[in-house]
């Protein structure tokens, strides 16, 4: 058992990363992110953890650092947000390739211009092809669980790949809940301390880390990173049962609420799938069959089990909080793919909602449904909700 | 202090932390200077590169030229790569992880120090980052085929401002890194030439033993890309200091000390010739060239003197 603490997803991202004790923290404050930095350097000044704590002059030092960090062997870990992502994107890019199991929590916020600073998911969408695993929350207590998780999937020696844990910016970073801390020593056997294997810092066996590769070789290097992205479902899996032990819960790839009879299905990450939980309910109270799927795993994404997931549901409404310009939105696409080789396809349709951190409410998600059930559906264009008309 | 022979011996063999084998252009200083800076370590040394020359003669993957632990990421964060080196360096030891002592050492050339790798640069020196900072400075984005960088001197054609029928090239004087970095109020910044060992030697391990971060530029003339004879290399760089386009000083504490003062500095004009990046001032018209370059020279060593002689803290 736990202890339920009052706190927000961003003290719950500091407070995994109190348990975890990392050797070395390194980051930039950004909107919506600076909470957890604040947080965790307060720990640093009480010497309630003993990390190196790095305060860079740029999240594409802070990056930078990280992976030399990581590099040299430490336990590495980072945070930021939209802008601060976008600078830091060529070293994201460049650590699947170097190996380096960097967990870092991204609190979602949308990217300029214009400038905003509040919540949609243009910043990771614009990560995705890069290698990184990519793990969703819906509030403060799956942040909490999903960073512990990241560090074991992160480090395992079956994939040795970087992890984002994104959270929503302000909806779920600033807002209060009551969050289950679990106990300290029990959290710190399940994350244990990182292997020096293959650190840089072993004198002894001197390493090159990050040559010049060219074309004889590139694409082998490049292919071994998709063969570790593959093993990520099998370590989630286990690592997760393993967490189970601790919370009690389960890890699955995806969460499914009410769908088993469902006629339609609403698709949504984060916070906004909470959201859609209360309008699920407000219809099934009206005794219409409707349900939701909630990905987690965005990365690797898990076609086969989605598409066994919603195999018999005939209608299908995919909630984006971003766009892919001029194509299919990111969520969206997957979802269309991996139903694809269904005999019997559903019908689908693409929604986009919440861009630079506008509101859902249940009422839009429960109308949403209604057209879903009416079959008044344009699969070739997207729609928008809570657009002005 | 060690004979040039004992440095030359401790730059070869078996225990080299850099070996032969590399792909360096035929008469490029850059194996001279890095062998140097590395037999100056008592310690084990970790190498950061940015993205440039070293990087790339020395790993084309599957060989790698390094016996000692090296790293690369991109062109721009050798420094704050460093910096979490040396993070993690703290807390493995903190933690009893590791026991050995290790000195960090990043390498860039100008491109990856004066230009793109700037913010990086000071945010490490400010941070008081325990590592020594190396710029081998060829005056220019010299991998690539001789672009401008903010070290290219007043005067030179590149291929990103070239000398043209309305054009001498570079309009500006270089930035004075080694000023910059002492800005920083960092216990040690000194300035090195290729062709002298001796002094490259010691001033890199006065930076390896520094109080927190240290800088060295070292001057690395580029045969191909100044365009000269791959034999002249050590030859240029002597006419640098001689010409005093390219002091040797160091300023420790603060104070600015001046190794080498030409009794007779050369005119600029003997260090200009025979550099294709220079041909084009000794045409008609372009005479006003040299005159002012030779100003500036005269009047930046001017400065460095007072500097010294005043003895006032950096």
């Amino acid at each position: 058992m736990g202890v339920r603490k009052a706190i927000t997803g961003a003290q719950a991202a500091a407070e995994a990363m109190r348990q975890i004790n990392p050797d070395v923290v390194v980051a930039y404050p950004i909107t919506p992110q600076t909470p957890i930095v604040e947080e965790f350097a307060k720990y640093v000044a009480d010497g309630i953890v003993d990390t190196e704590m790095v305060p860079v002059e740029s999240e594409h030092s802070a990056m930078s650092a990280t992976v030399g960090a990581e590099t040299a062997g430490a336990r590495a870990m980072s945070a930021t947000s939209s802008q601060g992502l976008a600078l830091m994107w060529e070293v994201v890019a460049a650590t699947p390739g170097l190996r380096l199991p960097i967990v870092m929590s991204l609190v979602n916020r949308a990217l300029s211009a214009p400038i905003n600073i509040h919540c949609d998911h243009s910043d990771v969408m614009g990560v995705t092809t890069v290698g990184w695993i990519q793990i969703f929350s819906e509030n403060a207590q799956e942040v909490y669980e999903n960073t512990l998780l990241a560090i074991r999937v992160a480090e395992d020696n079956r994939v040795q790949l970087p992890v984002m844990v994104n959270q929503d910016g302000f909806i779920t970073s600033h807002a209060v809940e009551p969050v289950e801390i679990f106990d300290d020593a029990l959290v710190q056997k399940f994350v244990g301390v990182r292997s020096l294997d293959r650190a840089l810092l072993d004198v002894e066996h001197a390493k090159s880390v990050g040559p010049l590769v060219l074309p004889d070789y590139y694409f082998e290097f490049k292919r071994a990173q998709e063969e570790a992205m593959s093993k990520v479902f099998e370590v989630y899996h286990e690592v997760g049962t393993e967490l189970s032990a601790i919370t009690g819960k389960q890890y699955p790839f995806f969460e499914t609420y009410r769908i088993d009879d469902a006629e339609a299905v609403v698709v949504v990450l984060n916070s906004a799938a909470g959201t859609a939980k209360a309008a699920v309910d407000a219809m099934r109270a009206q005794g219409k069959k409707v349900g939701l799927l909630k990905p987690i795993l965005f990365r690797p994404f898990p076609y086969a089990e989605v598409r066994e997931a919603l195999k018999d549901i005939p209608v299908i409404g995919v909630l984006d909080r971003s766009m892919d310009f001029g194509a299919c939105a990111p969520v969206y696409s997957e979802f269309r793919n991996a139903l694809w080789k269904l005999d019997r396809r559903p019908a689908m349709q693409s929604y986009i909602y919440g861009l630079g951190g506008r509101d859902i409410m249940t009422t839009e998600i429960e109308a949403v449904f209604e057209e879903l059930l009416s079959g008044k559906l344009d699969p070739e264009h997207q729609r928008y909700i809570g657009l002005r008309g | 202090m060690p004979t040039l022979q004992e440095i030359a011996l401790k730059t070869s063999g078996a225990d080299a932390r850099i070996v032969s084998g590399h792909r360096m252009c035929s008469g490029c200083g850059i194996g001279s200077i890095i062998k140097t800076v590395l037999a100056a370590s008592d310690k084990p040394v970790i190498v950061v590169s940015a993205t440039g020359c070293l990087e790339v003669v020395t790993t084309i993957y599957p060989f790698t030229a390094w016996n000692t632990p090296w790293m690369h990421v991109t062109f721009e964060n050798a420094a704050s790569v460093a910096s979490g080196i040396e993070a993690a360096y703290k807390a493995l030891k903190r933690r009893g992880k590791i026991d050995e002592d290790v000195n960090i050492l990043a390498v860039g050339g100008d491109g990856g120090t004066y230009d793109i790798g700037f913010q990086a640069l000071s945010g490490a020196l400010e941070r008081r980052h325990k590592f020594m900072y190396l710029v081998y400075d060829n005056e220019g984005y010299m991998n690539t085929g001789n672009q401008r960088s903010g070290a290219t001197p007043f005067g030179a054609s590149t291929t990103t401002v070239p000398a043209g029928k309305i054009s001498f090239g570079k309009p500006q004087w270089r930035k004075n890194l080694v000023e910059i970095a002492a800005a920083h109020r960092i216990s040690y910044v000194a300035q090195a030439a290729v062709n002298n060992t001796m002094d490259l030697y010691k001033k890199a391990q006065k930076g390896f033993n520094a109080d927190g971060p240290a800088v060295l530029a070292v001057l690395q003339p580029c045969p191909s890309n100044w365009s000269f004879d791959s034999s002249l290399t050590m030859q240029y760089s002597k006419l640098a200091v001689e010409t005093n386009f390219w002091p040797l000083y160091e300023i420790e504490n603060g104070v600015v000390h001046i190794n080498t003062k030409p009794s007779n500095r050369k005119p600029i004009e003997e260090f200009l010739k025979g550099q294709t990046r220079f041909r084009h001032l000794f045409k008609p018209g372009n005479e006003h060239v040299i005159v002012e370059m030779q100003k500036m020279i005269d009047d930046e060593w001017a400065r460095l003197l007072k500097l010294e002689e005043s003895g006032i803290q950096f």
